[in-house]
């Protein structure tokens, strides 16, 4: 018997009004994945996060989280599951300590013997019977965190959790995130940070005006760009000419003094050798793979 | 599987074991998160100080005491009669409104500090949620209501004597007798009050926003006693709710008339049921977005 996965989205649709937020969004993350969920600030992030977590209907489709529907099993469809969508939300009159009693009263399950340790693991320790009103921005990001590891979770749900904090903050979530998904624990990461998700996420879901434009691995999705050369030679005119001679060179193009092409390497190599022969002399050669920043943009603003 | 087998074991399983939370849980939190606010000291602090303020007055004046109103000319006999007057007066908007103030309040809160997400995705079900809401909220009503009568009891008991209380039948009573009846003129004044709660519930589900739910509510109170105050719409006097909040009287009789207690049991279920469950149903199903 396989396991159902993690997270298993089918054509979830939400419209509010004549907008469409989400349009028929498949999302499907296995076992052990970190995955990253990117786009642009109202690609419908945030609003399909919602549908997962069954705080919203969707008009269409369905979301299953280890093979249970939210919206037909209420709360036991997010047993083994937590995280947040935007920023956590706790109550200001109340301490640190407080809510994670609260919200772990609500778990049940033990959850209120860990909170020592979530604490522990966000580094709250220190703050945690002050009141939340008075916590920084980075701190609340924090609890919120400490908060879904009280649920013991084998699926993180994350929304944009760096957003907001300083570059030292940033960093930090950063490991903590690399620690969980160390510990075997599922993330779907949602964000607009590509550096962020090239970092930590294995698989990746572009999505740009409510649609999913790219789903599958980053490695791969990275490959489809490989082919793509920069060289700056000696005389890039005559350079450009000879490769364009070259049946297996494509694409040659010429500006910002230097040349690029598509070509295997085989064919680059042969290249190279026929420039020299013809007295051009190659300052660099540079394998060009675009960034997923590049891919993107690429895909998002088509 | 054997690598899925083992987390899967955790906190499914050891939740199952322990038994799920549920209303318990919510309400006790939601009794903890009513002791952490100021606003449910406000209502509680007016429950106990108006009775006051009102026996402060009556020493300071040397009338007879508010006339036209039921046991006014009797509050120099007997203390007794005090908290009988403050019901009356109650009626009016006080109580209304110290029980929207945290009714209308309860869910409000959650959308203006963005915190039902925080409580959704947790392992209670939307209508833990809502039942611990309206418990926590009675509990508070009822304990406000009781300090307003208890406090009028005993204090107006202290200064002016416990003695016998004169009916609206025009018999005395003991004064054991009397607090009884008090007693039990209070758990029937409970009933609109509660059906007040259960309005205040509502409008906060809908309005999302505490100070339009609190406002809202008290205009509805207010709208029932203009209703029930002009002549030609007297046929809709007994089922005004605001009406309701008179039932207790029946105690105070000799012997009890039990009409108007029964009245005002079914004409106030008849204003809280359906909007509870009207709120019940726009929170179970409503789309968490704020936050």
């Amino acid at each position: 018997m396989t396991a159902a996965p993690p997270i298993e989205a089918r054509g979830l649709v939400k419209r509010y009004g004549h907008i469409t937020a989400v349009d028929d969004v498949d999302l499907t993350v296995s076992a052990g994945d970190v995955y990253g969920y990117l786009g642009p600030n109202g690609a419908g992030k945030t609003t399909s996060l919602r549908m997962l977590l069954g705080l919203i209907r969707p008009d269409a489709g369905s979301a299953r989280l280890f093979g249970r529907d939210p919206l037909e099993e209420g709360a036991r469809a997010l047993d083994g599951v937590a995280g947040f969508v935007e920023a956590p939300r706790f109550y200001p009159y109340m301490s640190g300590r407080r809510n994670l009693e609260m919200v772990a009263a609500l778990d049940g399950d033990g959850a209120a013997g860990r909170i020592d340790e979530a604490l522990e693991t966000v580094d709250l320790t220190d703050r945690a019977s002050d009141k939340v009103g008075g916590y920084s921005h980075g701190m609340k990001q924090r609890l919120g965190i400490a908060g879904a590891l009280l649920r013991d979770p084998r699926l993180l749900l994350l929304d944009e959790p760096t957003t907001g904090l300083d570059p030292g903050g940033m960093r930090d979530m950063r490991v903590l995130i690399k620690r969980l998904a160390g510990q075997g624990i599922t993330v779907l990461l949602s964000s607009h940070l590509m550096g962020e998700v090239e970092e930590l996420c294995d698989r990746v879901a572009i999505v740009g005006n409510g649609r999913v434009l790219y789903e599958g691995s980053l490695p791969d999705l990275i490959a489809t760009t490989a082919g793509r050369y920069e060289m700056r030679t000696t005389d890039d005119v005559y350079a450009a000419e000879l490769a364009g001679r070259h049946v297996d060179v494509s694409d040659v193009a010429r500006g910002d003094g230097a040349l690029t092409f598509s070509a295997d390497e085989a064919t680059v190599a042969k290249l190279t050798i026929a420039l020299g022969m013809a007295g051009v002399g190659i300052h660099s050669l540079v394998a060009r793979t675009a960034t997923l920043e590049e891919l993107f943009f690429r895909m998002t603003e088509s | 599987m054997s690598a899925e087998a083992i987390p899967v074991e955790r906190a499914e399983a050891r939740r199952l074991r322990a038994g799920r939370p549920g209303v318990r849980a919510v309400y006790q939190w939601e009794l903890r998160k009513l002791v952490a606010q100021k606003r449910t000291f406000i209502g509680v602090g007016a429950a106990v100080l108006v009775p006051l303020i009102f026996i402060v007055a009556l020493l300071a004046n040397s009338g007879s005491g508010p006339e036209d109103v039921p046991f006014g000319a009797y509050v120099r006999q007997s203390g007794l009669a005090i908290p009988l007057v403050c019901l009356f007066f109650g009626a009016i908007w006080l109580l209304p409104l110290i029980t929207a103030l945290v009714a209308g309040d309860i869910f409000a809160a959650e959308d203006h500090n963005g915190t039902l997400k925080t409580i959704l995705t947790r392992s209670v079900e939307r209508w833990h949620v809502f039942a611990g809401k309206v418990l926590a909220t009675l509990t508070y009503t009822l304990l406000a209501l009781a300090l307003y009568v208890g406090i009028g009891s005993v204090v107006g008991g202290l200064v002016y004597g416990f003695d016998p209380l004169t009916t609206l039948s025009g018999t005395t009573v003991a004064p054991g007798r009397a607090l009884f009846l008090t007693a039990a003129g209070t758990v029937s004044y409970a009933m609109p009050l509660a059906a007040m709660a259960s309005v205040a519930l509502l409008l906060s589900v809908i309005t999302r926003n505490s100070a339009a739910a609190v406002v809202g509510t008290l205009m509805f109170s207010i709208a029932l006693q203009i209703l029930g105050s002009i002549s030609a719409l007297n046929f809709l006097d007994p089922y005004l709710l605001s009406e309701q909040f008179n039932g207790w009287q029946g105690f105070l009789r000799e012997p009890i008339d039990w009409a108007p207690v029964v009245r005002a049991a079914w004409v106030s279920a008849l204003y809280a049921v359906p909007a509870a469950a009207w709120g019940l149903t726009i929170f179970l199903r409503r789309d968490v977005t704020g936050g």
